[in-house]
């Protein structure tokens, strides 16, 4: 009170209005400064880049000089004049397409395994999660590096039961193959989620089935891959998006070359290739939307094939 | 039949049953510690390598070092030009900076699209959505340009500064389906007592949030820990090295000739991460569990 009388006119109802105005404000502006971070990020690191990676992949441009329209030659070179490209697409796509279902396999056995009133449950997650965690560091590649070698421990294994070993990373036939293995040997994160999926599947549809007389891969087949499917498109979708996109391992085991013969030319390694050691910043941005337009289009088919396996209750 | 005679039968019965199941159970036991020693087999045998001399790793199937060696370690925390231990500081510091700036720009806006309203909301949430499927490599040449226009290359900054933008869209998500389990009345009362959103948000919200944000500083120190490709892209210096970054350059620098010393800079480099998984073990389940984090 003593301070509306010191400022004279301003009556305390006056001062009433002001303040209610001023919290209506606050309060309309309180959730712009709590997302203001966010919207810095998205629009200055996220969308502008994006535009501008659109712009460039119809350029010429190395960063040294201004970036030069060519229009659609970056993609009409990509599918046309550029061998290499074309073998980047074929490793990708033989790596998603085989370690992808291989590692999802063994996710579901052992979480299938792992599911039922089993003592020491907890351990066995740790373990088996374990190599998801570090499946994607230096150190595990430089591992199978040497693991897969000439002198590496799958020959010294093969040596002891008397077969004889060779370079399997040296070898354009078997190089891709110890990569695949080494997704599958993450089959841990996947594994969590179907175990946390099937503690979901009510236990009186089993205890329905044994009456029918179903057996256990009756049940497993018409009760558990049904209740499950639309875990198994989730782990699907996710784990594909991931193998597109893999980069250390191909690159630390190639040594950054993508060899033997491109046989573990990943589409992200040939990416950095052409845009940070051969700085053709245009070309490359090309290169990533068309794996940004693949990774759509497969993630869609995800979706769309789904309707004809998944069963959602409802 | 007597009652005794039946209670007789009965417990012959579950012997039978229980002893049927032991060996079952054994069984099961025995075939998931066999697999999940072939799984860690080369985990323990390249812990086993690092403390062997270079005639031993390139000859022995066994993991037990025999003569048992320090040497490894001594040449590789030297080696490599620098020294690891400037490497791992390195990893350190652009690790913890990262986890903070998720934690603290992830959460605001997780706060802000799970409660709040204002205009566009709509609009930017199906932005961040949208973010959750971009992949990285769109951003990765753009971004490049930017920071190297902005005189950041050869910093942490590109590493660290989109951390503190919330540009990792999966923590905003996993925090947003975190708030949508906690009741909205909790802030309506607050809201009743006076607070402000900032004050709801401190004593309401934070201390509720705090297995999301366990779970996304585990994540976001695992990741930042083992990224190879940005800071390939940002860092030249081998000063500015982090751990991976180190380890690749031992790799090119010293051939096969230095695995012993390279495998022990491999079991260092890990052993942060192993130390985030025995403590953080629960959360880190629950987190890939509910959310299906990829780790």
């Amino acid at each position: 009170m003593g301070e509306a009388r010191a400022r004279g006119s301003e009556g305390p109802r006056a001062r009433k209005a002001t303040s209610l105005r001023r919290a209506i404000l606050a309060e309309k502006i309180a959730p712009y400064t709590f997302l203001l971070p966010w919207l810095i990020g998205f629009f200055v690191i996220t969308l502008g880049p994006m535009l501008f990676s659109l712009y460039l992949s119809f350029t010429k441009f190395s960063m040294l000089a201004p970036a030069e329209w060519v229009g659609l030659d970056n993609y009409i070179k990509l599918f046309t004049n550029d061998p290499k490209y074309l073998d980047s697409i074929r490793v990708t796509l033989v790596y998603v397409l085989v370690s992808v279902p291989l590692q999802l396999a063994f996710a579901l056995a052992v979480a299938m395994v792992l599911n039922r009133g089993l003592r020491g449950l907890s351990l066995y997650r740790s373990i088996y999660y374990l190599p998801s965690l570090i499946g994607a560091s230096v150190a595990i590649a430089v591992l199978w590096r040497q693991m897969f070698g000439s002198n590496g421990l799958i020959n010294q294994v093969l040596d002891f039961f008397g077969i004889e070993g060779m370079s399997w990373i040296g070898n354009p036939e078997t190089a891709l193959g110890t990569l695949v293995v080494l997704n599958v040997w993450t089959f841990g994160s996947p594994m969590v989620i179907f175990l946390a999926a099937l503690r979901q599947v009510p236990q009186y549809l089993y205890e329905a089935a044994a009456v029918d007389g179903i057996g256990r891969w009756g049940a497993f087949r018409h009760i558990t891959l049904p209740m499950l499917s639309p875990i198994v498109l989730f782990n699907l979708i996710l784990q594909m998006i991931g193998a597109f996109q893999a980069f250390t391992p191909a690159f630390v085991v190639s040594g950054g070359t993508g060899g033997p013969v491109n046989s573990t030319l990943f589409y992200t390694l040939y990416l950095y290739q052409r845009g940070f050691t051969g700085f053709q910043m245009g070309y490359a941005s090309a290169m990533a939307w068309v794996l940004f337009l693949v990774i759509a289009v497969v993630t869609a088919a995800n979706f769309w094939f789904s309707k004809y396996w998944v069963h959602y209750d409802d | 039949m007597t009652t005794e005679a039946k209670f007789d039968q009965r417990t012959a019965a579950m012997t039978v049953g229980t002893k049927q199941s032991i060996a079952r159970s054994s069984f099961k036991h025995t075939l998931l510690i066999a697999f999940g020693l072939v799984m860690l087999y080369p985990l323990i045998w390249m812990l086993g390598a690092s403390f062997k001399d270079s005639e031993h790793i390139f000859s022995e199937v066994s993991p037990i070092p025999n003569p048992f060696i320090l040497d490894n370690y001594v040449r590789g925390w030297d080696g490599a030009g620098v020294g690891f231990g400037t490497f791992m500081i390195n990893s350190t510091i652009v690790a913890l900076l990262s986890v903070i700036g998720n934690l603290v720009a992830c959460t605001l806006a997780a706060y802000a699209f799970a409660r709040m309203q204002f205009r566009g909301k709509t609009f930017f949430f199906a932005c961040m959505m949208a973010m959750l499927m971009l992949p990285h490599h769109v951003l990765l040449i753009p971004q490049y340009i930017l920071f190297a226009n902005l005189g950041w290359v050869n910093t942490f900054l590109p590493l660290v500064i989109p951390k503190f933008l919330a540009v990792d869209a999966f923590f905003v998500f996993l925090m947003v389906q975190f708030l949508r389990g906690i009741p909205v009345e909790l802030d309506q009362a607050a809201k009743i007592d006076g607070a402000g959103p900032w004050k709801t948000f401190f004593y309401v919200i934070l201390p509720l949030l705090k297995p999301a944000l366990a779970t996304s500083a585990i994540f976001t120190f695992i990741w930042t820990w083992n990224d190879f490709l940005s800071p390939m892209i940002y860092l030249q210096d081998p000063r500015n090295y982090t751990v991976p970054l180190g380890l690749n350059a031992f790799l090119d620098a010293s051939g096969d000739s230095a695995w012993g010393a390279m495998f022990a800079m491999a079991v260092i480099s890990l052993g942060p991460l192993f130390g985030f998984f025995l403590v953080g073990q629960k959360y880190l389940v629950q987190g890939i569990a509910t959310t299906g984090l990829k780790g």
